[in-house]
């Protein structure tokens, strides 16, 4: 099957069947957003435990296909014992190799796409595949943005 | 039911007019199993809608010269067809809207609000689309109607055992004439007896209806109908709603504008005639145009044919899909296929429809993944979405057999 390969590269599988950080935390202390793929029905819950500006616990929860639940545990496994300003770049490191360039109306309009913060992506780069099917993007990013609310919570 | 000697349908004849099926389509021969999405569309229908831009464009009824008259003409001969392909009784009971959704929106937004009080009831189905969902829910926000739910029984078929209770009170029942996940047939005419006889009025959602089955209003006897154009080899941006004319004479009108009107003043307004007392705008002419060649397509297969064609393909597929994956595989609906319509979702193993959808793209079979605007029923069924695979005229039994071995590289990525 020629192709799939980019998309259900092994360390994406391995993670859809043994997901990292399964599970809840007490909240509070720790913060919790559930985040919903409407076209699909897709769902990431994620709780993620603040302590000095550095992620000391992270847990995941819900169901969907394996490109949801694989990003959200390598996620996880990703950010776990990380400072918020390394997370952040690695959000925007993940959704830029995705494609995804978030940009305000502001920007200027040279067409010259911002650089993508430069840190090691590890496993996360398996993702990578992801581009080439645009609808399943929602999917691979459902998870950062949900952290991204449950930071904001 | 299948009549034993009588033809159904020559679908390599029928593909031959569909030019989406001449070439590959992202390098592989195109299997598509997702006409309950939207049908693919025949030559006959896009010469129609080219021809009338090339030969008779212009705004309808609007001026004196021929070429408004002519465009006039064809969307007009158009909607003479709608009523004859569903029995109608007149042209003028046939109103344009923009897709069936929208038609759905009409009763709710023109009929509900002026006859639903505080306190009376609409009857829905579990099985419902969003479409006939959510404008009830927004009305009953607004108006404080109660909504009432008939559930679903054994076999995929719904459970009318206590449709009195939920009748009793009740001032309209709108349900879904085919159920676009299940296939599921209520038994309309059954279910409208039952509704008139509690002095309540029917409508349906025909979206998957009207284009699969031969459809007499007569003998369904229901108040309202809604469906969609481009389900039944029509273009996107028309639908139709159909409702008998004492109603619809009673009814006040929706969206207010160029062409719904009679006279108007500074002080206010008079409506139009039927149907344009409910046709504001331009409406969509070379898509209602299209409308009409499509049903001038499906008449020359003929729907009874249509019909059988579906059963026939239907037990095909039901009983090759069980024979190859057995217990791997659960399609969910009736499991007698004169009972249901040709639409299946269907679980395999463990593997998550999305997956599923991707793996079957990578053979060129096209079957729509997820909840297929239909959450409720997806709670019902304890999934949180599903894979959906449907048939029409041009499928026949290699589509099948294609999307039944394409199963099993999903079995070879995600066997856990």
């Amino acid at each position: 099957m020629a192709g799939l390969e980019d998309l259900y590269k092994e360390i994406v599988i391995d993670h859809y069947r043994s997901p990292r950080n399964r599970g809840e935390l007490e909240t509070p202390p720790a913060q919790h957003a559930e985040g919903l793929n409407p076209l699909c029905g897709d769902e990431v819950h994620v709780y993620v435990q603040v302590e000095d500006n550095v992620i000391t616990d992270i847990a995941i929860g819900g169901q969907g296909c394996s490109i949801s639940q694989a990003s959200a545990s390598m996620m996880s496994a990703a950010i776990k014992g990380k400072s918020l300003d390394e997370v952040g770049e690695l959000s925007t490191a993940v959704k830029s190799m995705m494609s995804i360039h978030e940009q305000s109306l502001e920007d200027d309009d040279s067409g010259v796409l911002p650089e993508p913060p430069d840190v090691e992506l590890g496993d996360l780069e398996a993702l990578k595949g992801v581009v080439k099917y645009p609808v399943r993007i929602k999917c691979a990013t459902l998870g950062w943005n949900t952290l991204a609310e449950a930071l904001q919570s | 039911m299948t009549d034993a000697g009588q033809p159904s349908l020559d679908t390599a004849a029928v593909r031959a007019d569909f030019p989406i099926f001449d070439g590959p389509v992202n390098g592989r021969d195109l299997i598509y199993l997702d006409s309950s999405g939207t049908s693919q569309k025949p030559r006959q229908v896009l010469q129609a809608m080219d021809s009338f831009y090339v030969e008779a464009n212009a705004n309808v009824h609007r001026g004196a010269y021929y070429l408004s008259d002519q465009a006039s003409r064809r969307m007009e001969s158009a909607r003479t067809k709608v009523a004859r392909f569903i029995g109608a009784s007149e042209p003028e009971e046939v109103i344009f809207t923009k897709n069936a959704t929208e038609a759905i929106n009409l009763i709710a937004a023109s009929w509900g609000r002026a006859n639903l009080q505080r306190g009376d009831a609409v009857v829905l189905t579990v099985i419902e689309h969003h479409a006939n969902i959510v404008p009830w829910h927004m009305l009953a926000a607004e108006r404080g109607i109660e909504l009432r739910f008939i559930g679903i029984g054994e076999d995929g078929h719904l459970d009318l055992s206590n449709l009195d209770t939920l009748l009793d009170g009740a001032k309209l029942v709108s349900f879904t004439a085919m159920s676009n996940v299940l296939g599921t047939l209520p038994p309309i005419a059954r279910i409208a007896e039952a509704a008139h006889a509690a002095g309540a009025l029917v409508a349906i959602d025909a979206c998957q209806y009207v284009p699969h089955l031969p459809t007499r209003l007569a003998d369904l006897g229901v108040d309202f109908m809604a469906f969609s154009g481009h389900k039944m080899c029509g273009p996107t941006g028309v639908g139709v709603l159909w409702a008998r004319r004492e109603i619809l004479e009673a009814m006040p009108p929706f969206l207010g504008g160029g062409g719904m009107i009679s006279n108007v003043t500074l002080e206010g307004f008079t409506t139009a005639e039927l149907p344009h007392k409910f046709e504001a705008g331009t409406p969509p002419i070379a898509e209602i145009v299209g409308l009409g060649a499509a049903i001038d397509y499906l008449d020359g297969l003929g729907m009874d044919a249509v019909r059988r064609h579906e059963i026939e393909l239907t037990a095909y597929f039901l009983r090759t899909i069980k024979e190859r994956h057995g217990d791997d595989v659960t399609v969910h609906g009736p499991s007698e296929p004169s009972e249901r319509g040709g639409v299946f979702s269907f679980e395999y193993k463990d593997v998550h429809p999305h997956d599923l959808s991707q793996v079957l793209d990578e053979h060129g079979v096209n079957v729509r993944a997820g909840h297929h605007c239909a959450k409720p029923l997806m709670k019902e069924l304890g999934v949180g979405a599903t894979a959906r695979a449907s048939l029409y005229i041009y499928n026949d039994e290699s589509d099948v057999d294609r999307l039944v071995e394409a199963l099993d590289d999903a079995s070879d990525l995600f066997s856990f």
